[in-house]
């Protein structure tokens, strides 16, 4: 819609421009006089204006309304998650706009209740939707019409580190606030961070050392990995991580090999690991390769094989419960990571109230992906608020560092050297007695936060400057 | 060695399945010289019905106002839900064509096939016979996207695993010597060489074989002498596409099903009909197994430390080592495509 009402605007802007050209026609002595004038004074004005919007930001909004960019995966594999994505971010800006529901009637910012009381600033919250079709260039294409064309304030959307990593870069070009989604990789707020780019997701480092000590308790200390990983940004950094904290929780790697993304069948890459001697098979995967992998490990009898007298082992570093929805029964006791899961309800009022929001709303509840959109759409509506603008001057200092809780992860902090959120990590397992379609996750153990904190340094990179 | 061997057995279901798929393609291309970029799509749809027959069968879509009613997840109290198998024929009677929905997959198939394409060649096909091979390629390249679309719009873009789709018996490993081989894939392996075979000898033993056969070589003279090629040349689109929805049928269980599993089948049938040769059913056949078996093969450890990636690249480097050497293809015959 936006990039329609848009095109209408440049062309009746055009329509316009040529009604002044036929009026041209018509000049005469005086007019020609007037518009001198009018040029003189303007003359003296004009270079101060330009200065003044200079010193302005990035579609600073003028009028009762502001408005974000929803870029989401709308085709290809991912497309499922992004339309939970896209659900989660209407209901974010509903909620924005009613001032009430879901987390922010549950958050607190540094103690305090949410500042958000109808709207942001006093002026309500509107919204564009893009395509990212989970490629880099689709997806800074369509971000880059959000900002030109439809003047987005802020965007925000995932599910690809590697598309991700290339919005942020668009963002910090344009001086653009981008809110990341699902990224999952070190780099996103490693080597490749970014003063404008904000990621609530966790990461590979977080999965590695929450699973990892996990791992070695329920299957033992003595294992030898091999590794299927898929080949991109994502998939090197989980393989990454995976290896650095089971190998210091005594395990061995046998072989790490790379997939193309998209195989479909991964039967080359799994017949050489029953021989190879390893006890366990790591598979780096995510979506749809993930439920393909996963399923065809267990169709060549995998869970039931034996090696080095124990029993072969299948883990999954990060689930998604969409995925494993794909997966079917096939997950059923294999371990894994997740950011946030619905069935913390049970415990936590905060994720009570997001699940109950959700569901009456779509009939189901939502996913990880999801939950960390809402979170991040409502975290930039409360920290404009809060710093009284929307001048990215005054928002990005007011997120770095900003520390927040009821929001379904327990105390966050958003730390100020890489704006990576430090919370707890969900180690699940797959769910044998599901008793309806989405228990699939059983939570295992909710990691807390000190256990997956890691020093700024450890993965590089720059922010650069506001 | 081990794995060598290995990485051959994985080939040997591969390339059954890329023979199968080429096996269509060729047919439809060497009797009505079209080419059609819906094969891929064509060989979706046949998942597509086995995604369909499942959820007949055990999706739990129908609510069972007559049991207890339980929880949903947000403590809300449901009826719960039962399949239509369950609905229509009982919880035991459910379960069996739950369980043997690939049986009951395969009449589906060719009937929802022989429809789909009966409807496609009567509709839009045969209006570009006479038509360059350019616009073939655009109109069956549009219905292809189409295609895919409309099944997105039913089912979603996430993979759905489909290896529980695999009837109980045909679950599990066997031996072969010391190596394990999927008893599904065997079969995949078997069920692809009935078919191929029954196709030849279709072409090479009826007397619909032989009409079609001289329909290739001179259409004109086979009207002439008062035989109806058209209405044949119509039941060869249906065989064709009824031979790629059977293909997509049998390998879907291997893997999972996604409204894009016909775009990544369509470039490598091309490539494999073009290698085998134009037009020729052995060739189509031949090339299937080949490029199957050196894509599991180039994976092996070793070759992958001396070429990194060789895996993704091979079928496409096969290729151009046979076109430069037998540019008609491997059993490629001379003018065909070549006016």
């Amino acid at each position: 819609m936006g990039h329609a009402r848009c095109g209408l605007q440049s062309f009746l802007t055009m329509g316009g421009s040529i009604m002044d050209q036929n009026k041209s026609k018509n000049l005469n002595r005086r007019s020609v006089l007037k518009r001198g004038a009018t040029a003189a004074i303007l003359g003296g004005v004009a270079p101060f204006a330009f200065v003044r919007s200079a010193n302005a930001y990035t579609n600073a909004p003028s009028g009762s309304s502001v408005k974000f960019g929803f870029n989401v995966p709308q085709s290809g594999a991912y497309a499922d998650e992004g339309a939970d994505e896209l659900r989660a971010y209407q209901l974010a800006v509903e909620h924005i706009n009613a001032g009430g529901g879901g987390f922010i009637d549950t958050m607190t910012v540094g103690g305090e209740k949410s500042a958000l009381s109808g709207g942001i600033n006093g002026k309500t919250v509107e919204y564009v939707t893009g395509d990212t079709q989970t490629k880099p260039d689709p997806a800074v294409a369509s971000a880059n019409r959000m900002i030109e064309s439809d003047g987005v304030i802020m965007f925000t959307g995932g599910s690809s580190s590697g598309v991700a990593i290339a919005q942020q870069n668009l963002a910090q070009e344009k001086k653009v606030i981008f809110m990341s989604g699902l990224t999952h990789s070190n780099d996103t707020t490693g080597k490749d961070k970014r003063r404008y780019g904000f990621r609530h997701f966790f990461n590979t480092e977080m999965s590695g050392s929450a699973l990892a000590p996990i791992l070695a308790a329920q299957l033992g200390t003595e294992r030898r990995a091999y590794h299927l990983t898929a080949d991109y940004t994502w998939g090197w950094s989980q393989e990454g991580s995976i290896k650095e904290y089971t190998e210091a929780a005594g395990w061995e790697t046998v072989n790490a090999v790379r997939t193309p993304l998209g195989a479909g069948d991964f039967s080359e890459f799994l017949a050489p690991v029953l021989d190879s001697g390893a006890d366990v098979l790591v598979l780096n995967h995510y979506g749809r390769d993930m439920v393909n992998s996963l399923s065809q490990a267990v169709a060549r009898g995998m869970r039931d094989a034996s090696a080095n007298g124990k029993n072969f082992e299948v883990v999954v570093p990060l689930y998604s419960r969409l995925m494993a929805q794909g997966a079917g029964a096939n997950v059923a006791g294999i371990y894994g990571s997740t950011n946030w899961n619905w069935q913390l309800q049970d415990g936590d009022a905060a994720s009570a109230a997001f699940v109950r929001a959700f569901g009456e709303t779509y009939g189901f509840p939502p996913s990880q992906a999801a939950h960390t959109c809402y979170v991040q759409t409502i975290l930039y509506a409360e920290a404009c608020q809060r710093a009284g603008t929307f001048d990215p001057a005054g928002v990005i200092p007011t997120l770095e560092g900003m520390e927040f809780d009821g929001m379904g992860n327990g105390p966050v902090e958003y730390r100020a050297e890489d704006h990576q959120c430090f919370k707890d990590v969900l180690v699940v397992r797959g769910n044998a007695n599901a008793t309806s379609q989405y228990d699939l996750l059983e939570i295992v153990e909710v990691t807390p936060r000190a256990q997956v904190e890691y020093p700024a340094s450890k993965f590089g990179g720059e922010l650069g400057s506001i | 060695m081990r794995d060598l061997v290995n990485l051959f057995i994985a080939g040997l279901d591969r390339g059954a399945n890329f023979a199968l798929i080429a096996l269509g393609l060729t047919l439809v291309f060497g009797t009505l010289g079209v080419v059609n970029f819906a094969h891929g799509a064509l060989f979706m749809l046949g998942a597509f019905v086995l995604l369909g027959t499942r959820y007949f069968f055990e999706t739990k879509f129908i609510t069972d106002t007559s049991a207890e009613p339980i929880r949903d997840f947000l403590g809300n109290e449901v009826f719960p839900q039962i399949s239509l198998g369950e609905y229509l024929f009982g919880a035991g009677a459910g379960s069996w064509m739950a369980e043997n929905a690939l049986l009951l997959g395969i009449i589906v198939t060719i009937v929802f096939m022989s429809l789909i394409a009966w409807a496609i060649e009567r509709g839009i096909i045969r209006f570009f016979y006479r038509r360059p091979h350019a616009d073939q390629i655009l109109v069956t390249f549009g219905l292809a996207v189409v295609l895919g679309e409309i099944v997105r719009a039913m089912v979603g873009a996430s993979g759905i695993t489909m290896t529980d789709m695999r009837p109980p018996w045909l679950e599990g490993t066997f031996k072969i010597g010391s190596f394990d081989m999927e008893k599904y894939r065997a079969f995949l392996v078997v069920i692809a060489g009935l078919i191929i075979a029954g196709v030849f000898a279709l072409i090479q033993m009826t007397r619909f074989g032989m009409i079609i056969r001289s329909g290739m070589q001179d259409r004109q003279m086979v009207g002439l002498l008062g035989i109806n090629i058209q209405r044949r040349f119509t039941l060869m689109f249906i065989l064709g596409s009824v031979i790629a929805g059977l293909a997509g049928l049998f390998y879907v269980p291997t893997a999972s099903f996604s409204n894009n599993l016909g775009m990544e089948f369509l470039v490598i049938a091309f490539v494999v009909v073009v290698v085998g040769g134009m037009g020729s059913i052995s060739g189509a056949v031949l090339a299937g197994f080949v490029l199957g078996i050196a894509q599991t093969v180039s994976s092996h450890a070793a070759i992958e430390a001396l070429i990194p990636g060789l895996n993704k690249v091979i079928i496409y480097l096969v290729a151009v080592i046979i076109l430069l050497t037998l540019p008609r293809g491997l059993l490629g015959r001379r003018g065909v495509m070549e006016e």
